[in-house]
């Protein structure tokens, strides 16, 4: 009797060693790209030639983040990725919070002031969530040449807001489905107007999904590329496009010390965000996923 | 909390009834101020209706229209029916693509879930440091592909990237080219997306699990049935909208899939990793043609509604089932 409890014992102890032995080794999968992008990063080239992906530097050297930041080449210039850093927070803070906002006063319309035809609207932009942009970057690059915008910074921010804008309000409109709409019709009945609603009983609610989808335009159009690299030239490229210029630019000798710092410095902002409010980051992209 | 936007179509399509009125009741006096208030609703919406009539369904049909044009590098208006699509599909390079695509998309959403369900069903077993380890899991969801490609570009690199590394762990004879192998090279995309987005849909399965029934469960453990069995017969089809919504997510990520192979492969080596999303990139702005690369366009936004409307269909008539 307590042999066979013994065993037993022993077999779910080696399982869940092993558990945890095939959780580790999927940790190590995940975590191996970043630890290898570090370790590259602070080597000088000989050293690269030297050791492997995940051999210890003989040297800690941050010549390839200083030369990344401000010396490779990006294509035709050799400034370094770090003007390009500081394009692509140009084009995110705006895009982000104008459409964020635009998001909070559309969910707040289509919630709590529905009106004859506004659901099926909604049911219309959703569909923008779903297409493919390749369906719409033509039209889109003509209609900015015409508007002189081809190019700059502020077509770029029309852009990815005009683009979304489905998501925000998608997000803004499940989360006051859920405020109650009592709270609306006493105000009303009180007399308070639209936006003074808005003002003193919505948005003193809203900061939750504030956060969610703020971190979530971040982190989209942090990351975007299909935008930057039809509709921005030159010196209004964000980082994505000046890193896969800097990556797949055919020019010289590889320095793939310089090409992962570049990428660190690319993936930077978007990882901090990540780790500071992980649990907002996870919530957006299990409500907005689709946008892939 | 957890949302999903596919749900939220259908719902949004089957309430058609309108229910919360606005403050259109009770206009026997015309106030200019109450007239204001009655409309202020509509014109907060208005710009967005505007800009997604225009900027999407109106430019979804001007793709359409440039797609029955002669367009080279300039949109022009000489229409020529669908002979850009015969074109299309008489072209090498975009059967390459759609061979691709499906190789790509199979084998990458097919991996993705099955990680995702099993690393989800590990993760369940009350395992100490959960949270910690969903955390790594997820990071890859935060970067950007044209990261992750540069990344794994380097890691996969022939000579100086796995291979130096398994060579130093003494395997002298091991090989991996996979990078600069034509037949081999899309397999190097799926690993580089498989890596980026099975933690996210092990995240989805986490949230599936966490909502089974545990009572269930321990009336079956009652019942002498194993955990196996229970997984099997139990929790895994209980989990059946998961895959769906996983199922759609992932396969709007493959075919949206642009930046990961710009990074990764630039489509090479030669043509052999190009996808439908790539092809129309290069076709449309680096060879100038536009009438080739819209009917390129539109092919990928017909698949996206292949995939989409029978989902939406059943998700409807679930809805009004119930």
């Amino acid at each position: 009797m307590s042999d066979s409890i013994n065993t037993n014992a022993r077999r779910v102890r080696v399982s869940r060693i092993a558990l945890y032995a095939i959780l580790l080794l999927a940790v190590l999968f995940y975590l191996l790209p970043l630890i290898v992008m570090l370790l590259t990063s602070v080597k000088s080239m000989a050293d690269i030639r030297a050791g492997n992906l995940i051999s210890w530097p003989q040297e800690f050297l941050l010549d390839a983040w200083v030369k990344a930041w401000s010396s490779a080449c990006t294509g035709v210039s050799c400034e370094g990725v770090g003007s390009f850093f500081w394009n692509s927070f140009q084009i995110t803070l705006p895009a982000v919070l104008i459409s964020t906002f635009l998001g909070a006063l559309n969910g707040y319309v289509l919630t709590k002031w529905k009106f004859r035809g506004s659901d099926i609207f909604f049911g219309l932009m959703l569909f923008g969530c779903f297409i493919p942009f390749q369906v719409v970057i033509l039209p889109m690059a003509q209609t900015l040449g015409w508007l002189g915008l081809a190019n700059t910074t502020t077509g770029l921010v029309f852009v990815h807001i005009v683009y979304g804008m489905a998501f925000t309000t998608l997000f803004f409109r499940n989360f006051y489905v859920s405020v109650p709409t009592e709270l609306v019709s006493a105000a009303k009945i009180d007399g308070a107007g639209f936006f003074t609603i808005f003002w003193r009983i919505i948005l003193p609610l809203s900061t939750p999904i504030f956060v969610v989808c703020i971190i979530w335009q971040f982190t989209q159009v942090w990351n975007d590329f299909l935008f930057g690299v039809v509709f921005s030239g030159g010196d209004t490229q964000p980082i994505t496009v000046a890193l896969n210029n800097l990556v797949n630019s055919s020019t010289g000798v590889k320095e793939y010390n310089v090409d992962m710092a570049a990428a660190m410095i690319a993936a930077l902002p978007t990882l901090v965000v990540y780790v500071l409010a992980g649990k907002y980051f996870v919530r957006g992209l299990t409500a907005g996923a689709v946008k892939g | 909390m957890k949302t999903n936007v596919t749900s939220d179509v259908a719902a949004a399509l089957s309430t058609e009834g309108v229910l919360a009125d606005s403050s259109a009741q009770g206009s026997r006096s015309v106030n200019p101020l109450d007239l204001i208030q009655r409309w202020l609703p509509k014109l907060v919406l208005a710009p967005t209706v505007i800009m997604t009539l225009l900027f999407i369904y109106g430019y979804v049909i001007w793709t359409g229209v440039l797609s029955l044009t002669k367009s080279r590098f300039l949109p022009n208006y000489n229409f020529v029916g669908f002979a850009q699509y015969e074109k299309l599909l008489d072209n090498d390079r975009w059967s390459v693509a759609s061979l691709n695509i499906l190789i790509f998309g199979g084998l990458f959403i097919l991996i993705c879930l099955l990680i995702g369900v099993v690393m989800a069903i590990l993760l369940d077993q009350k395992i100490r440091a959960e949270g910690s380890i969903r955390t790594v899991f997820l990071y890859p969801m935060a970067l950007s592909f044209i990261v992750t490609g540069t990344a794994w570009k380097w890691i996969l690199n022939p000579g100086l990237g796995l291979e130096k590394l398994v060579h130093d762990f003494g395997y002298e004879s091991f090989q991996f080219d996979w990078l600069v192998d034509p037949d081999m090279a899309i397999y190097t995309l799926v690993i580089a997306a498989v890596w980026q987005s099975s933690g996210f849909v092990m995240a989805l399965f986490l949230a599936g699990l966490r909502g089974v029934d545990s009572s269930i469960v321990k009336a079956a453990q009652l019942d002498g049935a194993s955990m196996p069995m229970i997984y099997r017969r139990i929790i895994l089809p209980h989990l059946r909208p998961v895959f769906f919504s996983a199922f759609i997510i992932l396969s709007h990520i493959a075919i949206k899939s642009f930046d990961l192979v710009m990074a990764l492969t630039g489509g090479g080596p030669g043509y052999a990793t190009d996808l439908p999303a790539t092809f129309m990139y290069v076709t449309t702005f680096s060879r100038g043609q536009i009438g080739l690369g819209s009917a390129s366009a539109m092919m990928m936004l017909g698949v996206v509604l292949a995939i989409l409307i029978p989902y939406l269909y059943s998700e409807l008539r679930g809805k009004n089932n119930v």
